[in-house]
């Protein structure tokens, strides 16, 4: 019990601190990042963050080209970490645990935390055995559950009805929105705690989008989503809160419906109004 | 104003064109070069050594007389040979591979090793010979049996692996890896279901050229001082053989004195460029085959 209120006392500054208008009341928060700051090298790419990313609802991540979106939610997963040069200090506590802790397992929190990529990156394997990747690495060998799995992942990233009747195909003669939503799928087999998603339909033509937001939309009952777009309207359509990111900072983080209609940062203002780069 | 004149573009259309045309004619006559003195090299080893070869010379000893004579002996050494080779190479060279790809951390160690790799490729076949010498036939006592052969011919071919494993290895996009890493994939998950599956066309054809590298390669084996006499056939790893290559070495020195030993040679020859034929094709069809799923 004293836990969760020094955790909510905790919640309430950092929400201060991000100037937030949000309520953010008596929401569990899956993510909080501490003075964050990241550098490639000598490139200082993230700058003194500090967000929380609330449970089952979907955040969105915005910002200028090269502002630091991709390498933010990489560092959710820390997959960031496959760059060699990269530099990290402050902490990101997923469920309460500081993922940076030296003892702390990547693969475990990968599990928890599952990805989604801004490129559909299927294997050049069977839909059957792309979807079933990621329960088999964490040993199921059962061919009933996997079949089970397999069928609720696809279905849950509405894809079932297009490859139930070629499950043993390869996933690359798909078609590219096809492959996102694989993807999707794919991700949903391991049965995360929370999706990140990093321009999943920045590839994808405007029907394959709109498929993939109406699943985010759905997803978001079981899922916490943090999701990265270009796209200022499908910031605004699909997600709770959004983050407006520059130059490596949090310029803004609230609602995303106070964000849109009232900005409290002339920046965030200029951006989303299109007066700025 | 206009930069681009066109009446000068119209001069200097001709020359350009004809210029190109110069340039294919070029090359087309270097790859004529090489491909004319192959086909007289197998017309004239063929025309030479084709009638010679029948199920006795395939199947048969080695003997003093030439109309008797037979190669099984030197191709059961050459089978035995790579008994020895295609595993070690294999397994070492695939595993040093994937080791400097995808364990190491880029950095001035892996880099050194890297480099010294590709130096090893360039070191004479000879020299590989002296080292199994010492340290195989003399140094382990193994004398020269197919084992000691196998690890120098192993060694020699070594680099050829590594490399070809390195470059097949480093072509699987990198967002491949990434998807199995975001799914919670230790670094051996990763290696063993997505970086291997996609590179082992490469991988085999690096293995199966090296074998045939191993299957034709000689001097090594003269300095391990491979006896040319009538030897038993070998039956395991620890026994005396001999192999293609150098059979024929020593039957083209020999027809100096008795002139039927060049017409043996000349068969062997065949049978060894068969043998060469049929695995290159099996790396091609490998290749092809794999490589249309990807
Ligand atoms: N692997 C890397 N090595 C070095 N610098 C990098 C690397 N990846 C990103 N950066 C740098 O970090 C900064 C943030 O990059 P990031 O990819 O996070 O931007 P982004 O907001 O996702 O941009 P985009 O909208 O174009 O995808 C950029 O300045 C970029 O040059
Ligand atoms: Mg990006």
């Amino acid at each position: 019990m004293t836990t969760l209120t020094i955790e909510k006392k905790n919640n309430k500054r950092k929400i201060e601190k991000n100037q937030s208008t949000s309520n953010a009341s008596n929401k569990k928060n899956v993510f909080e990042t501490k003075d964050l700051n990241l550098w490639y090298g000598d490139d200082h790419a993230l700058k003194e963050i500090n967000l929380s990313i609330p449970e089952n609802e979907v955040t969105a991540i915005i910002g200028p080209s090269g502002c630091g979106k991709s390498t933010f939610i990489k560092t959710l997963n820390r997959m960031v970490e496959m760059v060699p040069i990269v530099k990290i200090s402050g902490a990101i506590k997923y469920r309460e645990k500081n993922i940076f802790q030296p003892k702390y397992r990547v693969e475990e929190l990968r599990t928890q935390v599952g990805m989604v990529f801004q490129k559909p990156n299927p294997f050049p394997k069977s839909i059957y055995d792309n979807i079933a990747y990621g329960p088999r690495i964490h040993g199921i060998r059962n061919k009933k559950i996997l079949d089970q799995i397999v069928e609720k992942s696809l279905r849950g990233a509405a894809i079932w009805d297009e490859v139930k009747d070629r499950l043993n195909e390869n996933a690359y003669g798909l078609s590219g929105g096809q492959q996102q939503r694989i993807c999707i799928a794919r991700c949903l087999a391991i049965e995360p705690d929370v999706i990140l998603m990093d321009e999943p339909t920045s590839a994808l033509d405007p029907i394959s989008t709109l498929k993939v937001e109406e699943l985010v939309q759905e997803l978001k009952k079981d899922y916490s989503i943090v999701i990265v777009t270009h796209n200022m309207q499908q910031a605004a359509r699909i997600s709770d809160k959004t983050a407006f990111f520059l130059t490596g900072e949090v310029v803004e983080f609230s609602d995303t419906d106070a964000l849109f209609s009232n900005p409290e940062d002339k920046r965030t203002e200029d951006y989303i109004t299109g007066r700025f780069g | 104003m206009k930069y681009v004149d066109t009446a000068q573009v119209q001069k200097r259309m001709n020359l350009r064109l004809t210029t190109n045309k110069l340039a294919k004619s070029l090359f087309f006559l270097s790859t004529m070069f090489g491909l004319i003195v192959l086909v007289v090299l197998i017309y004239r080893v063929f025309s030479q050594g084709i009638q010679w070869i029948d199920l006795q010379f395939l199947t048969g000893k080695l003997s003093t007389f030439a109309e008797n004579a037979g190669v099984m002996g030197p191709l059961l050494g050459s089978f035995w040979l790579m008994l020895v080779v295609a595993p070690l190479t294999m397994f070492l060279g695939v595993g040093t591979a994937i080791y400097l790809e995808e364990y190491a951390k880029k950095g001035r160690i892996p880099s050194f090793i890297q480099t010294n790799i590709a130096n090893l490729a360039g070191v004479p076949s000879i020299v590989f010979g002296l080292l199994g010498l010492t340290v195989f036939v003399k140094g382990f006592s193994l004398g020269n049996v197919v084992l000691a052969g196998g690890l120098t011919m192993s060694l020699l071919v070594l680099p050829i692996v590594v490399v070809a494993s390195q470059e097949s290895i480093r072509a699987v996009p990198q967002y491949l890896r990434e998807a199995s890493y975001g799914m919670g994939a230790t670094k051996w998950q990763t290696v063993k279901n997505v970086v291997l599956p996609a590179s082992l066309p490469g991988i085999l054809t690096g293995v199966i050229l090296s074998l045939s590298r191993a299957i034709g390669e000689t001097a090594p084996l003269v300095v391990l001082g491979i006896p040319a006499l009538l030897i038993p056939f070998p039956d395991s790893i620890f026994d005396k053989f001999t192999v293609m290559p150098l059979q024929i070495y020593y039957w083209t020195i020999d027809s100096a004195l008795t002139k039927e030993y060049a017409n043996l040679a000349a068969g062997a020859i065949v049978v060894l460029l068969m043998l060469l034929f049929l695995m290159n094709s099996i790396a091609i069809i490998i290749r092809n085959k794999y490589q249309r799923r990807l």
